[in-house]
């Protein structure tokens, strides 16, 4: 089964809530919808499962024309970002109730409960209701639902959002597992670059109801396309500056200086958007060749086993993600160092120019 | 032991309100000559006549047949009606919701002493004059909108992805309807039975108008009761602590609920 859309829009009121939709899913690798809040990653997966009518573009399924199909007569399964289950239904009968007008004998449907159960460690609270579960629980029976029918599409709205960071974590790495082995078109939408990594398969880059880049998710992350792809899939967001290459050197924002080699050698002369990722910045120099950026601490955030460390330079503030809990104070200089071989510059209209080769 | 402050304005408050039903029970278990002649806190010689000849006499207790058939029909009406309306306004946007939904609300603000030429002349053309359904229909023009109001408030606390849910299992619109929906919102149904109940059930100027003696409710025969001979206290005062037995009991049934609807909608 595929699934394509073309053009797809969406306009409700005076608003455009998605513009120029136009995609190709497949089975075999997960698709992973990542943007910020407001990107329309929600209405692009409820125009998917029939729920809402895009305002134009059409939907193919296997080539034929879905566009206004009901939801009940496609073959989709749905995971909210809230924790849907029926609540007066047990685990159970919630888990049953996408198989209950499949017409499928009572043992069939009892053994693909208790299997799928098994899957998401729910098998020992089967007899009991939603509200008597913790939420990791809710939503794994919300998943289970979503699991026990073969659906041809099977779509994930920031399903482990609103669980805690260690539940989430586990069930991250469950559902990679449990995707890979499924034949249907998996959908993922998130708002977290480091899930979109983790689940893998492609990616589709989502802001302000616009597709930004679409391609295999390492692919995606190694060469943004553009400077809002480099922020939207960078946690925290790339760190952006603007500067200008002449003679085969650039000038990052106005005393930056550094010779242009490797990657970064075939640039023309002109001005650029320099980008660098947090996790490539540090307190410490690493190599000689290593760009030294005199700052001014403004913020040292702690989180995690990581500190965020905001300094600012010029009119720039660069944050550099640190391994350690450093405990720095506010308005002390520090240094940051950064290795030109993991810069990335775009053009001046944002477009992506030489990216590095390591990722 | 100290007694605090509130707990002694407590009991008298609980004594000023509870009195007139306890004298109205005093009264009941006694003769009329007793209750004209002595002034007795404990009644002395207990009597269950008065109840006897309610729970004997047709004309008395065929009241309370009619008065409770009348409120199961104007019940069942009701949450029929509102249930569905509750969910369109709960769930869909369409020209002019809002108004409907508040011109609904503006039904009960009309005292029923102005429906009550309308319905009389209504009735009387199509012959419904003296029917418990004439009553229950009357009444719903005041319990549809309530209904209406308070289950549209429990309906919008559900949220709309369990409707998306049941449809992406395959749920057709009836089936989930009745097996999810309605079984997520039973407070809200209870607390609105109850309030249904409780309106029908005391609503006395269009239920004696419009019956004669058919569907006579019970408040209606014990005002007419009064003969040339006198009132009978006791008779009446047993037809009136009959009269709560009802309400008590569905407050009885329906108190947690209530506390429930409370708390959680729009009662």
């Amino acid at each position: 089964m595929t699934i394509s859309l073309s053009d797809v829009s969406l306009v409700v009121g005076a608003e455009t809530w998605l513009s120029d939709i136009s995609l190709d899913l497949g089975p075999g690798a997960p698709h992973v919808l990542l943007g910020p809040t407001t990107a329309g990653k929600t209405s692009l997966i409820r125009i998917l499962a029939g729920l809402d009518r895009p305002s134009t573009g059409r939907i193919l399924a296997n080539g034929a024309d879905v566009t206004g199909k009901s939801v009940r007569k496609r073959n989709v399964a749905i995971v909210y970002q809230q924790f849907i289950n029926y609540p007066s239904f047990t685990v159970y009968e919630n888990i049953a109730a996408p198989l209950r007008r499949g017409g499928l004998p009572r043992k069939e449907i009892d053994s693909r409960i208790r299997e799928v159960a098994a899957l998401l460690h729910i098998d020992a609270l089967l007899d009991r209701l939603p509200a008597e579960l913790s939420g990791g629980q809710q939503q794994r029976t919300a998943l289970a639902r979503a699991l026990v029918k073969d659906a041809d599409l099977l779509l994930l709205d920031e399903p482990l959002v609103n669980l805690d960071y260690k539940l989430r974590e586990e069930l991250r790495a469950e559902l990679r597992e449990i995707f890979a082995r499924r034949p249907s078109i998996v959908v993922y939408a998130t708002t977290e670059p480091t899930e979109a990594l983790l689940i893998g398969g492609r990616t589709v880059i989502m802001d302000a109801g616009r597709i930004l880049q679409s391609g295999a998710t390492a692919e995606v992350y190694k060469r943004p396309a553009t400077v809002r792809v480099g922020e939207v899939f960078s946690d925290p967001p790339m760190n952006m500056i603007a500067g200008r290459v002449a003679a085969g050197r650039a000038r990052l924002g106005s005393s930056l200086e550094l010779p242009l080699g490797r990657h970064l050698a075939a640039l023309a002369d002109g001005p650029y958007i320099f980008g660098a990722r947090c996790g490539h910045l540090f307190i410490d120099r690493r190599a000689d060749d290593d760009l030294a950026i005199p700052g001014v601490l403004e913020l040292a955030e702690i989180n995690g086993s990581e500190t965020f460390i905001h300094a600012r330079h010029e009119e720039t503030s660069w944050v550099a993600q640190e391994e350690g809990v450093h405990g720095l104070a506010l308005g002390q200089p520090v240094t940051l160092y950064i290795n030109p071989r993991h810069l990335y510059a775009f053009d001046d209209a944002g477009r992506l120019a030489a990216a590095p080769s390591g990722g | 032991m100290r007694i605090r402050k509130s707990t002694i304005g407590l009991l008298i408050y609980l004594t000023l309100t509870l009195l007139p039903i306890y004298w109205m029970l005093n009264m009941s278990l006694r003769t009329n000559a007793d209750i004209l002649e002595n002034f007795a806190l404990i009644p002395l010689n207990i009597t269950f006549d008065n109840y006897i000849k309610i729970f004997t006499d047709e004309a008395w207790y065929s009241g309370y047949l009619n008065s409770i058939i009348y409120v199961s029909i104007n019940t069942a009406i009701s949450l029929a009606t509102a249930l569905p309306a509750a969910y369109a306004f709960s769930r869909f946007r369409f020209l002019g919701d809002k108004h409907m939904f508040f011109w609904l609300l503006t039904n009960r603000m009309a005292p029923p002493a102005v429906f009550l030429l309308p319905f009389f002349q209504l009735y009387s053309t199509f012959g419904l004059i003296d029917t418990h359904i004439a009553v229950a229909i009357s009444h719903c023009l005041f319990n549809v909108p309530l209904a209406v109001w308070i289950l549209e408030g429990f309906m919008s606390g559900v949220p709309r992805e369990i409707d998306e849910t049941a449809y992406v299992d395959g749920y057709s619109f009836p089936r989930f309807f009745v097996t999810v929906f309605v079984p997520m919102i039973r407070t809200g149904i209870g607390v609105t039975a109850f309030f249904c109940f409780m309106f029908s059930w005391v609503e006395l100027l269009l239920a004696r108008t419009l019956t004669t003696t058919d569907a006579k409710p019970i408040a209606a025969t014990m005002t007419r009761t009064v003969s040339a001979t006198g009132l009978d206290w006791g008779l009446l005062a047993a037809a009136g602590i009959l009269t709560i037995v009802p309400g008590a009991l569905v407050i009885w049934f329906v108190r947690n609920y209530m506390a429930k609807g409370f708390a959680l909608g729009r009662v």
